[in-house]
């Protein structure tokens, strides 16, 4: 994953709470190899009129808002499912950043295991974005800005991911570096908490 | 002397292998629980030519996929899945319970069931449920496939401590109230991300009076409030309730693990960053009336009108959640007529979730058709052995095999479009459970009552005399 520090893109306000992973990604897609791809699978079913073709009216769907990299949207934005797919559809549709006043808790964090930034900005700061059309943003990682539109903000992010997305960390090799650690962890919980280490096969039937 | 500590702040400091400067802490993990889903993760291991650190504490389950129909054929995707999972456990040691096995079930009951989740450990799933495993005093939390792959190839994973939040609800609940209705009482008043960023312990009186399958069904549902993990202490309830269990310690082992298991307990004066007091005594049965389980109200409510809501925010939710769900405002949600019943999932199927099911369905028929899906295949042996299934059957229901089914339609158990379910899984989400679908959560109790008038309904009328 490469890490990055500055963006600029055109930003989509998609004014709606608790847009949760189910509607980023319906069940349906999610046997789907990642090599091909999942961004046209983003927000399927909410894009879409009863007849299965694309809403015009869909802030996504609109002329104005194509090749747009940053999403703006309300609270709770990713909550519910693990499913790390829901962040493929947005990194694959092209999407950097998505700004909220919320974020489910499992969400931001794939989200930064794949690069993609969950800022956070209370709903009053966005609302001025959200209430507008399309227009473009400057994000700065590392000074946590949001500028562009008239407005000027700074967004919240744990510094512990501001450094992952910056330094494009990978964690399994980072973590590999402390195999001895880990291991050396291993025998003292085995010798502790001996059942922690289940009986193969397990010891009897109920 | 050592300031005092919560339940939690113990579980995490005997998980601690090492901590950066950033506050972040490299934690052990002692259950690794996988599921057709991770194959993401074995992707991105196989991408990295590595192999399962440690196979023996990792355990493969197949349950969002399986057909729960017999004889069903799966569709090309579906079977791919299957067979996915079997390849990956078989190539890296993995013992799994898949299709057809007599332990296999959904990933969080059959988990608990046969001991392999224990007090003190550290449990993490791909899958946001897995707070579920919370309830036997494990810190169990679910995470994404990055995640996965990482757990896999160390077993380990970097976490920064949550705050810590106490969920109190002492009182006793009424009869036909139980712990699904405590749960979306709480989540109705906090909100979807009320919890957001906390690690939640329940405690009080009417938890205490749980049993561990009320105590699953709570913390199963901690995500649908924001919280990534929920806890109980483990007590003398959650020690019988393990014990003999397949997978937990025998003998001398058993002894010494359960003097381990209660002194976990926190300390006294440990501190919380947030409590929060629920009165078990005020709480009636629950339903969802949105698109989000925070849109729920006690059965004896009106539907809110958006034209009523001063926040105009709001009232835009409201109006979208009404016009999704096909409800008008201001009527009452009691007597909303309904398509279709399902009792299953990961949060209500449980043996003691299919007896309140049957408690109020023995001798009566349904109106509205309706799935049964046990939560395992040793749920669907002792449903069965209790007579249960016959319950359902003579009431017009289908009886059929366990997995996550109907909850999340992967394997194409699915509720029709614009068709109304009374579910007792844990999302109202948009098409959630199909697409158009729209979802009434609610307890087993109240799907049975469901069914029986094919309408949503106060189930405490069709329990008088009967309790």
């Amino acid at each position: 994953m490469a890490g990055w520090t500055r963006h600029e893109g055109l930003a989509v306000p998609l004014p709606l709470e608790n847009i949760d992973t189910d509607q980023l990604i319906p069940a349906r897609f999610m046997s789907t190899p990642r090599t091909q791809g999942y961004g046209s699978f983003l927000l399927y079913d909410l894009r879409r009129d009863g007849d299965g073709q694309p809403g015009p009216d869909f802030p996504l769907n609109r002329p104005d808002a194509g090749g747009a990299s940053i999403l703006l949207a309300g609270r709770n934005f990713g909550a519910g499912s693990s499913r790390e797919a829901a962040v493929y559809a947005l990194v694959d549709a092209g999407f950097r950043v998505v700004i909220a006043p919320s974020f489910g808790d499992i969400f931001a964090s794939n989200a930064v295991n794949n690069g993609l930034l969950p800022a956070q900005l209370p709903a009053e700061r966005i609302a001025p974005l959200l209430d507008g059309g399309p227009v473009r943003l400057v994000v700065d990682l590392a000074a946590g800005t949001i500028v562009g539109g008239g407005v000027s903000e700074r967004f919240s992010l744990d510094p512990v991911w501001t450094q992952k997305l910056i330094n494009g960390w990978d964690d399994i090799d980072l973590t590999r570096s402390h195999t001895d650690a880990i291991e050396a962890f291993a025998n003292a919980r085995r010798a502790g908490a001996p059942w922690v280490w289940p009986a193969a096969g397990g010891g009897g039937m109920p | 002397m050592a300031p005092p500590r919560t339940f939690f702040d113990k579980l995490w400091d005997s998980h601690r292998i090492l901590s950066r400067d950033d506050g972040s802490a490299l934690l052990w993990v002692d259950r690794h629980f996988v599921h057709e889903g991770s194959h993401h993760a074995f992707a991105n291991l196989a991408d990295r030519g590595l192999a399962v650190a440690h196979p023996e504490l990792t355990f493969g389950v197949a349950d969002h996929y399986v057909p729960t129909r017999p004889g069903a054929v799966p569709a090309d995707n579906v079977a791919r899945m299957i067979r996915t999972l079997g390849e990956n456990a078989a190539r890296h040691g993995i013992t799994l319970f898949g299709q057809g096995n007599p332990r296999q079930g959904i990933v969080h009951v059959a988990g608990p069931e046969l001991g392999l989740t224990l007090p003190g450990l550290l449990v993490v799933c791909g899958d946001s449920h897995t707070a579920t495993h919370g309830a036997l005093g494990a810190y169990a939390f679910g995470i994404g496939a990055t995640e996965v792959a990482h757990v896999l190839a160390t077993q380990a994973i970097w976490q920064k401590k949550p705050r810590q939040m106490r969920l109190v609800v002492d009182g006793a609940l009424m009869p036909g109230i139980g712990a699904k209705d405590v749960a979306l009482n709480w989540i109705a008043r906090l909100g979807a991300d009320g919890a957001r960023g906390h690690a939640i312990e329940y405690d009080g009186t009417a938890i205490r009076a749980l049993s561990v399958e009320g105590r699953l069904t709570l913390c199963n549902l901690s995500i649908e409030g924001g919280a990534r993990s929920g806890m109980i202490t483990p007590d003398e309830t959650t020690l019988t309730w393990l014990k003999g269990r397949p997978y937990a310690p025998a003998g001398a082992d058993w002894d010494r693990a359960a003097e381990a298991f209660l002194a976990f307990a926190g300390d006294v004066g440990a501190g919380f960053d947030r409590e929060v007091r629920l009165c078990a005594d005020e709480i009636a049965p629950i339903v969802t009336w949105g698109t989000s389980p925070e849109e729920a109200l006690p059965i004896t409510a009106t539907l809110p009108d958006p034209a009523r809501e001063p926040d105009e925010a709001k009232a835009r939710r409201i109006a979208a959640s009404l016009d999704y769900m096909g409800l008008a405002p201001g009527r009452s949600i009691e007597g909303t007529p309904i398509d279709q019943i399902f009792i299953g999932s990961c949060t209500n199927a449980r043996i003691e979730d299919l007896r309140s099911a049957a408690a109020v369905l023995a001798g009566r028929r349904a109106k509205v058709p309706g799935l049964i899906s046990p939560g395992s295949a040793q749920v669907k042996v002792q449903a069965e052995q209790e007579g249960l299934d016959r319950i359902f059957i003579d009431a017009g229901l289908d009886w059929v095999g366990p997995g996550c089914s109907m909850c999340v339609g992967m394997n194409g158990d699915l509720v029709a479009p614009g068709k109304r379910c009374a579910s007792t899984t844990n999302r109202n989400f948009r098409g959630r459970q199909g697409k158009g679908a729209r979802t009434h959560l609610v307890s087993p109790a109240m799907a049975a009552a469901a069914a029986i008038t094919g309408t949503l309904t106060d189930v405490r009328k069709l329990l008088e005399g009967r309790t």
